[in-house]
């Protein structure tokens, strides 16, 4: 009897949960399958689901026309490239933070996460023409540096929570046995930092692969990451659905593929070490 | 081990970052507030002028900043209720015994890996589109006149297309609370006869406030800058019906080329920023284990 109640109840919790998901994820699924239609079959009405001549030319087209390799590797560049520079800034930092912790350590942490608050627009037009001045305009260098920056107090952040749980003691008896500093940290530490450092970086790339407010603003056609390139699309020309849905696709895919695999790590970082 | 060497040392590792992000702030924000005190133009090279206050006079009595005021306001608020209140509704439902959990939760996060202009682009056509959108073609299925939602309802459009970005995020980090929640609190409370809203009120609720306030925390930093959404979409019109803050000092700096007033727009959403900033930080500081 109540094995019965609680098979239902899962059985009703199963079925709720699938339509929310289902619901959720559907215009992601729809973009997906459009990628595959022929313009006309893009907007046909009724739309069809599945039955239709399945075709890659949206992929080729979208290549051809606007050279999608070049803004993908300009997204690639520029995700990666600033995440790299940030850790080699924030390693040290909350490195020192965690194992060497003073009296104002807290409060350099809090204010670090304050610059967060100061909002990207009350910077623009200084950093737009500072760029102008330098030659950084448009160009994937200084989109680096501006992401590097954006990010860096989320990356001092989430490092500094995984190296706090690293244990004291362990250097201690490190210590003991005999080991010198640099003993120490080459075979204690770093064994013991390496998942947070992966985890970090997986997701400050994805954070960057998504930032949609400097690269919209300091790129054009050279140096745009795939979040600019896709908003050219919205003063189109013609048909342009299926193209749009292709161009979509593979913008979202490999983050989503990371993103998928960061689930966990994503939470503790956003969330500044707060829920775990 | 905080000898005084190490103490040095210490101090040497963390000031690249103190210096990078200090620079980050100050640099920039000084020029943006010299430049709001100027009569400054791009078109108009060389012909920069002091003029004190007089831009920031011009920027807060404009009507544009008061309807840009409301909707930044209306789009954060909104988003908020949307993602929290659902987002714990969410959590909730996933926190149940089901099949398949593993899929629904992949395919319940995934809309937050979309990139804001990719979300934009797919709402704003496949969808939203009254011609060609799938809610026009399920309007008429259905013997309904389409309904064109960039242009009758353009704010409440964007407020749906950033929800369903982040009502995931949110769900996602409630449920990660949730399942640290002690089962056999909960069946003490159930034995001792609470019902499901007693227990929802007085066990679930407290214990998941840390992780809420740190959402709106997040959520909040983010949306007070929403500004892809509407420059692929409605580029903050029809009229101003659906500019924010953020999307009102881009045009006024980078498409009327008028640097003085942008700065002064800049400078107020900083002052603006600071104070829900201040308010934030009280509310979680003690929620952060530094």
């Amino acid at each position: 009897m109540a094995r019965a109640v609680t098979n239902r109840r899962k059985f009703i919790a199963t079925l709720l949960a699938w339509t929310v998901a289902m619901l959720l994820f559907f215009p992601i699924l729809w973009t997906f399958l459009t990628s595959f239609k022929t313009e006309a079959e893009a907007i046909a009405s009724p739309p069809s689901f599945l039955f239709f001549d399945w075709t890659f030319e949206n992929y080729s087209t979208v290549q051809e026309r606007s050279n999608y390799a070049r803004h993908f590797w300009n997204s690639v560049v520029i995700s990666v490239g600033s995440t790299l520079l940030g850790l080699l800034v924030a390693v040290p930092a909350a490195w020192a933070m965690a194992f060497v912790p003073g009296k104002r350590t807290k409060d350099v942490l809090m204010w670090m996460l304050s610059t967060k608050m100061l909002p990207p627009v009350g910077v623009l037009i200084p950093i737009y023409l500072l760029f102008k001045q330098f030659g950084l305009l448009d160009t994937r260098t200084g989109m680096v540096i501006v992401l590097m920056l954006i990010n860096l107090p989320i990356i001092v952040w989430m490092l500094y929570t995984y190296f706090k749980e690293i244990p004291g003691e362990i250097l201690e008896a490190a210590r003991m046995d005999g080991a010198s500093l640099r003993d120490e940290i080459i075979h204690v530490l770093t064994p013991m930092a390496v998942p947070g450092i992966a985890s970090t970086l997986l997701l400050n790339v994805i954070l960057a692969w998504n930032e949609a407010f400097w690269t919209l603003n300091l790129t054009a056609a050279k140096a745009a990451p795939l979040t600019a390139f896709i908003a050219s699309y919205s003063s189109p020309e013609g048909l342009f659905y299926a193209k749009l849905s292709a161009a979509s696709t593979m913008a979202i895919a490999p983050i989503m593929i990371l993103g998928w695999f960061s689930q966990k790590q994503l939470v503790r970082g956003l969330t500044f070490g707060a829920v775990k | 081990m905080s000898t005084a060497h190490s103490r040095t040392a210490a101090r040497l590792m963390i000031s690249p970052a103190v210096l990078l992000l200090l620079g980050w702030m100050i640099v920039p924000l000084s020029m943006t507030i010299w430049f709001s005190l100027l009569r400054y133009n791009l078109l108009m090279p060389g012909m920069e002028t002091f003029i004190g206050l007089d831009n920031y006079r011009y920027f807060l009595t404009d009507p544009a900043f008061f309807a840009a005021f409301k909707n930044t306001i209306i789009l954060v608020l909104g988003v908020l209720a949307i993602t929290t209140i659902g987002g714990i509704l969410l959590a909730l439902l996933l926190d149940q015994p089901i099949w398949g959990q593993g899929v629904v939760r992949i395919l319940t996060i995934a809309p937050f890996f979309v990139m804001p202009t990719v979300s934009a682009l797919v709402w704003k056509n496949m969808f939203m589109n009254p011609v060609n959108g799938l809610f026009a073609h399920l309007a008429k299925s259905l013997g309904l006149q389409p309904f064109d939602f960039l242009s009758h309802a353009p704010l409440f459009s964007i407020i749906l297309m950033v929800s369903w970005m982040w009502l995931p995020f949110a769900a996602l980090i409630l449920l990660t609370a949730l399942q640290s929640l002690d089962r056999e609190q909960m069946e003490a409370a159930e034995m001792d006869g609470a019902g499901p809203f007693a227990r929802f009120f007085h066990i679930t609720l407290p214990h998941v406030s840390r992780a809420a306030t740190v959402v709106i925390l997040i959520e909040t930093i983010f949306l007070l800058s929403v500004f892809a959404e509407i420059l692929v979409t409605t580029n903050g019109g029809p009229g101003y019906a659906s500019t924010n803050i953020t999307y009102l000092i881009y045009a006024q700096s980078l498409l009327q080329f008028d640097v003085g007033g942008g700065a002064a727009g800049g400078i107020v959403a900083v002052v603006l920023a600071n104070i829900v900033a201040i308010f934030l930080m009280r509310m979680i500081g003690k929620n952060l284990d530094a």
